[in-house]
């Protein structure tokens, strides 16, 4: 597998003592969206800032295409566009301008024609004449994002995309990412929304405390740790769970009024045969069944849980 | 050399000195010229001469040195700091240009704007009273290179700022009051020998004595000297701004 970013036993120890990133090892493949996902302060936008060099790693190495990112920080640097989380833009420029500006910092000559298809990409060319300081959060976020294409980077970090953008936005942006990927370039996504993940991600990696829990492809993960809910509404209360259905991971609802079946991925195909055979002998008044796979959402609160001390 | 990003730099900042130009280029040209009418004509017609050069005419090189010390080092200072207080800075962090790339495009647009309104000043001087420059060519050596040094200066004092207060206080609080005591306004000699002696350790006096002998050719210390010190200060700037971004401080974590 072609790795376009290889991070190599990463640590970042900041100097109030906080250990940010503990030996921190990720691989991302040419042309994947790899989304981070993990709790507030467990180190998702330390780790993007190191591989952009706006941190310093404590020790570790990352490398952008084959390039270190310290020794050859201008070959590795031009090949990435970053998204930042805080949405931070001169007020008084405007849209053309600015995006204008970030092509120059990357070095490259001004490309009328690229500003032009990427404001209008964004669905921003209507407003490339405006004041940043006019645009709304969403449309400023837009901004950011034509700031961090304009040098048409292969390798593209976006902090938390959709942080304080609304439902409609956030769809748009959604397909802007898809069509980057569909375009060859590799995307790497911090999020707190897992659906955003469960949408846009190829593999998920899940970060916590500093350390990368677990990288999987995302249908493999939904298959290997993912489950079915079976949901048993029942025309009398049941105060307790049948004996017959003790072994099974059964639950009553707090009304009583349903009994809840959960089936592990890797017992499925055994168990649920099993589970409805039993049901059956019990003599319970089933009114009604429905199933529910079980989200990422889900899973990923899994992980995070098992790991609580 | 990375030409594009360095003109990307410098463009933008220039670009705020022409959306702000009453408070960068205006501003400074009303207070220096008020400094004309009350000390040139006002006071200054009842001081008279020194080393032969009317007292008008004499205030004139601190005059333009006191705007461009003042106006280098807060343009520079402003031009760092603002991206840092607004998070823009991730942007230069994260181009593919080099520190030294980054502090051209930055001090370039300083220098540019606080040498302008350098000549700037000198050109309503002479509104005001008989300016003659006897070497040109030492006067725009001086001019530029304390532009240089000085917004040199100014980026230093911008990445270290931790608020705009401590942004203006070094302006305010250092470099004013070392203009005015480095000689702006009088020669050395007029003052008692002790003060002659504590005046040597000021840097902004040889500045002024150097720029003055360009105009006058009367200095309080040799032209060498003076030359030697604004170099020394441009060469310790850099020294220190290389240091600030071999060690990332108060610019990376």
């Amino acid at each position: 597998m072609d790795h376009v970013i290889s991070i190599k036993n990463l640590n970042k120890t900041f100097a109030n003592g906080v250990m940010a990133l503990k030996n921190v090892s990720l691989d991302v493949n040419s042309g994947e969206i790899l989304a981070l996902l993990g709790p507030n302060g467990a180190g998702k936008t330390t780790l993007i800032s190191i591989a952009c060099g706006l941190t310093y790693a404590s020790s570790g190495q990352v490398f952008i295409a084959g390039y270190d990112i310290r020794k050859d920080y201008k070959a590795a640097r031009r090949l990435v566009g970053l998204v930042p989380q805080e949405i931070a833009l001169e007020r008084y420029e405007n849209v053309l301008d600015t995006v204008h500006f970030s092509r120059g910092l990357f070095g490259l000559p001004p490309d009328n024609a690229l500003v032009e298809k990427t404001l209008r990409l964004l669905s921003l060319w209507d407003k490339r004449e405006s004041s940043l300081r006019a645009l709304s959060g969403g449309m400023k976020r837009r901004v950011l994002i034509a700031k961090a294409l304009v040098h048409e980077p292969t390798i593209i970090f976006l902090d938390e995309p959709s942080a304080g953008v609304d439902v409609e936005l956030r769809k748009e942006m959604w397909d802007v990412i898809k069509g980057l990927r569909d375009q060859g370039a590799t995307v790497v996504l911090t999020t707190h929304y897992i659906e955003e993940a469960e949408e846009l991600a190829d593999r998920i990696a899940i970060i916590d405390k500093g350390a990368i829990s677990l990288i999987e492809q995302k249908d493999q993960l939904i298959k290997q740790m993912g489950g079915k809910k079976i949901h048993i509404d029942l025309t009398e209360p049941c105060s307790s769970i049948p004996a017959n259905l003790q072994k099974y991971d059964t639950h009553v609802t707090r009304d009583k009024k349903s009994l809840v079946y959960v089936c592990d991925t890797k017992y499925r195909e055994k168990e649920i045969g099993l589970f409805l055979n039993d049901l059956h002998k019990t003599n319970l008044n089933i009114r009604d069944i429905t199933t529910k796979e079980k989200t990422l959402e889900e899973i990923f609160m899994s992980i995070i849980e098992e790991r609580k001390p | 050399m990375n030409l594009y990003s360095i003109r990307a730099i410098y463009i933008f900042e220039m670009s705020r000195t022409f959306r702000t130009l009453l408070q960068s280029v205006i501003a400074p040209i009303i207070s220096t010229s008020l400094y004309f009418v009350v000390f040139g004509s006002a006071i200054g017609s009842r001081i008279q001469a020194i080393d032969n050069v009317d007292y008008g005419s004499f205030i004139v090189p601190g005059l333009i040195m006191l705007t461009v010390l003042v106006q280098s080092t807060s343009n520079a200072a402003f031009g760092i700091y603002f991206p840092k207080f607004i998070g823009t800075i991730y942007e230069p962090l994260t181009a593919p240009i080099s520190y030294f790339e980054i502090v051209i495009g930055y001090v370039g647009a300083a220098t540019t704007k606080s040498f302008s309104i350098g000549l700037i000043i000198l050109l309503t001087s002479n509104l005001f009273v008989d300016v003659t420059i006897a070497h040109p060519v030492w006067m725009f050596l001086f001019l530029l290179m304390t532009c240089v040094s000085f917004s040199l200066f100014g980026f230093i004092i911008g990445v270290w700022a931790k608020n705009f207060e401590q942004l203006s206080l070094v302006t305010s609080l250092m470099i004013t009051p070392l203009v005015f005591l480095g000689g702006s306004f009088y020669s050395i000699s007029m003052l008692p020998e002790i003060w002659q002696k504590i005046s040597l350790f000021n840097p902004i006096f040889y500045l002024v004595s150097g720029f003055r002998w360009s105009f006058y050719e009367t200095a309080d210390v040799a032209v060498h000297v003076s030359f030697i010190a604004v170099l020394a200060f441009s060469l310790l700037n850099l020294s220190l701004i290389g240091l600030i971004f071999k060690t990332g401080y108060k610019i990376k974590s």
